[in-house]
């Protein structure tokens, strides 16, 4: 025997489930509608999406090297092997190398300002107003500007070369970073700030020894997150004449090298890989260990 | 001497204290007892100023301290220590270091200051945070991260971390309310102990009665923000009880543990940053 209550409930769950259905088509629509508005305004077209697909996969089989499995091995002299492929692996090995210095110098450089300001831009470690708007400010604006263009003002000012490249990833990674520490922070348990503010501490020593060590792990994982994506904008800054492997990359496309293409991007490829295990590791232990 | 004179908080329209007067000699354990919401917590809170009040004084030794800032203020919350319902350790953090917290404020001096933020403190206040380790039997923890350590050995951690501010009262906020019986007791026991022994003063928040009774000398009941019974343990009977609060001593406790263990969380706005 099924008692009216659980007809009652049994139809306002219907009921519910119709309605969510209802605001889930609804904001699908819109959703649809948005996009192609966005689509119109772009000039983002399938028809010429359509046209322009297969000469990408043109471009990649450009750039594929052509190897042949006989010569495979084969000195750098030989056709179709892989050392022919690579020929000029030193002089790229160097620039890659170069490449991973200018971001891991601009990562910890923007990292470590990231870090000082992301107290103050915390909403729930209630920095005085102005303080918080200045930095919550300078985070958004350091982090708008793409850091091409912080590129191309700091080589007119320094020079060609990998300062440039090393000062414009570190400005725009300290507005990433800043803004990404700063929300890690706010999902800190708040007790101990408590606790420390209570001991008669101040500001400064509640944010060191309540906040950054809950945060620390989520911080890590973000700084190395960065350092992975400076890796490749480092790669390409080199285009505006900004250092690293980018200037040859930059080179061998516009002289249409297209072997040489697929070599130095695969060398970039590899350099992330590394460090992405290596950050793996490296977020593992600090997680497991005493702050 | 710790004097309240008519102190006031609202929280929008609800008053969660309002107009309490007490006035407590140093070296008394004052129990403060009353269902959840009766502003038991927040009374604490006010008085080391994690919350700011909206009426009244509190004054200790004849000096004003509602309206300390800066670093009068910071030298008054070192004096007057907090002990919180869920130990509020950094939990990432070994047990030293967790201990020596306790003495930044006691620490002068720019070059002092900086050093603290680089978790350096001298051999003598090591010294020190160990011997008040080894006095609650804790020694052995000393450098094992704190959230390794059972609730009670976590909430003597934070009576360690209190005594290291050399303060003269300590506000103890439901202390023994996340603990099993048996931790519960050597918590109390070291309340109690540092009562005795230290000669500060201690209040602390409980919802069972029979705590109260066996470590207090006063019992404060509060309701609805204000205190509705002051006085020895002993008065504070089940026939008062039910006077008061208009139900069994039984239901109050069962009560006001259920509420205790739903709402760990007290989220009470805080104060600003740099004060």
């Amino acid at each position: 025997m099924i008692s009216p209550a659980i007809h009652v409930q049994e139809a306002a769950f219907r009921e519910l489930r119709r309605q969510r259905r209802n605001a889930t088509l609804i904001g699908g629509a819109v959703l649809l509608v948005c996009l192609l508005v966005a689509a119109r305004v772009s000039e983002f077209y399938p028809s010429s999406l359509i046209a322009g697909a297969p000469r990408i996969g043109e471009y990649f089989a450009k750039i594929l090297p052509s190897l042949e499995w006989s010569k495979l091995f084969a000195g750098t002299g030989t056709e179709g092997s892989i050392a022919f492929w690579l020929y000029r692996l030193d002089a790229w090995a160097l620039l890659l190398l170069e490449t991973a210095q200018m971001a891991a110098l601009a990562t910890l450089g923007g990292a470590a300002v990231a870090l000082l300001l992301a107290f103050p831009a915390a909403k729930n470690l209630g920095a005085p107003g102005w303080v918080f708007q200045l930095a919550r400010r300078f985070l958004e604006a350091t982090r708008t500007v793409p850091e091409i263009v912080f590129a191309l003002i700091f080589v007119w000012a320094f020079g060609v070369g990998a300062l440039a490249g090393i000062l414009a990833i570190a400005l725009h990674t300290t507005g990433a970073l800043g803004k990404l520490f700063a929300d890690a922070m706010e999902n800190v348990e708040m007790r101990p700030w408590d606790g420390i503010r209570a001991t008669g501490a101040t500001w400064f020593e509640a944010c060191r020894f309540a906040i950054a060590p809950a945060a620390l792990p989520d911080l890590l994982s973000y700084a190395l997150l960065r350092f992975e994506i400076n890796l490749r904008s480092a790669s390409v800054i080199g285009f505006v004449g900004a250092g690293g492997i980018g200037e040859e990359l930059y080179k061998v496309i516009s002289f249409n090298y297209y072997e040489e293409i697929s070599a130095i991007i695969l060398l970039v490829i590899l350099a992330v890989v590394a460090i992405d295990m290596t950050s793996e590791r490296l977020r593992r232990r600090v997680i497991e260990a005493v702050a | 001497m710790l004097e309240i004179e008519g102190l006031t908080r609202r929280f929008g329209s609800v008053k969660a204290v309002d107009g309490v007067s007490l006035s407590v000699p140093a070296g008394q354990m004052v129990g403060v007892i009353g269902r959840s919401g009766a502003g038991k917590s927040t009374l604490l809170r006010l008085i080391n100023r994690l919350t700011e009040p909206t009426e009244g004084r509190i004054l200790f030794e004849g000096r004003d301290v509602t309206k300390l800032r800066g670093k009068d203020l910071r030298d008054w919350r070192t004096g007057c220590a907090m002990i919180f319902q869920q130990f509020n350790l950094v939990q990432r953090l070994d047990v030293l270091t967790n201990v020596l917290i306790g003495r930044l404020n006691h620490r002068h001096g720019v070059l002092a200051k900086l050093g603290s933020l680089l978790c350096q403190f001298s051999p003598e206040e090591r010294a020190m945070a160990l011997s008040t380790l080894e006095r609650f039997d804790l020694l052995s923890t000393a450098l094992q991260r704190s959230d390794t350590l059972s609730g009670g050995q976590q909430q003597r951690v934070a009576i360690c971390r209190a005594l290291m501010q050399q303060p003269r009262i300590i506000l103890a906020d439901e202390p023994i309310a996340s603990l099993d019986p048996r931790n519960a007791r050597t918590v109390m026991d070291a309340l109690a102990q540092v009562n005795k022994r230290d000669g500060i003063t201690v209040l602390v928040n409980l919802h069972h009665l029979d705590t109260a009774r066996e470590y207090c000398t006063r019992v404060v009941a509060m309701q609805q923000g204000r205190v509705v019974f002051d006085g020895a343990p002993s008065e504070l009977n089940a026939a008062r009880i039910t006077q008061i609060y208009g139900i069994s001593e039984a239901e109050f406790q069962a009560e006001a543990a259920a509420a205790v263990k739903a709402a760990p969380d007290f989220d009470l706005p805080r104060q600003s940053a740099l004060a």
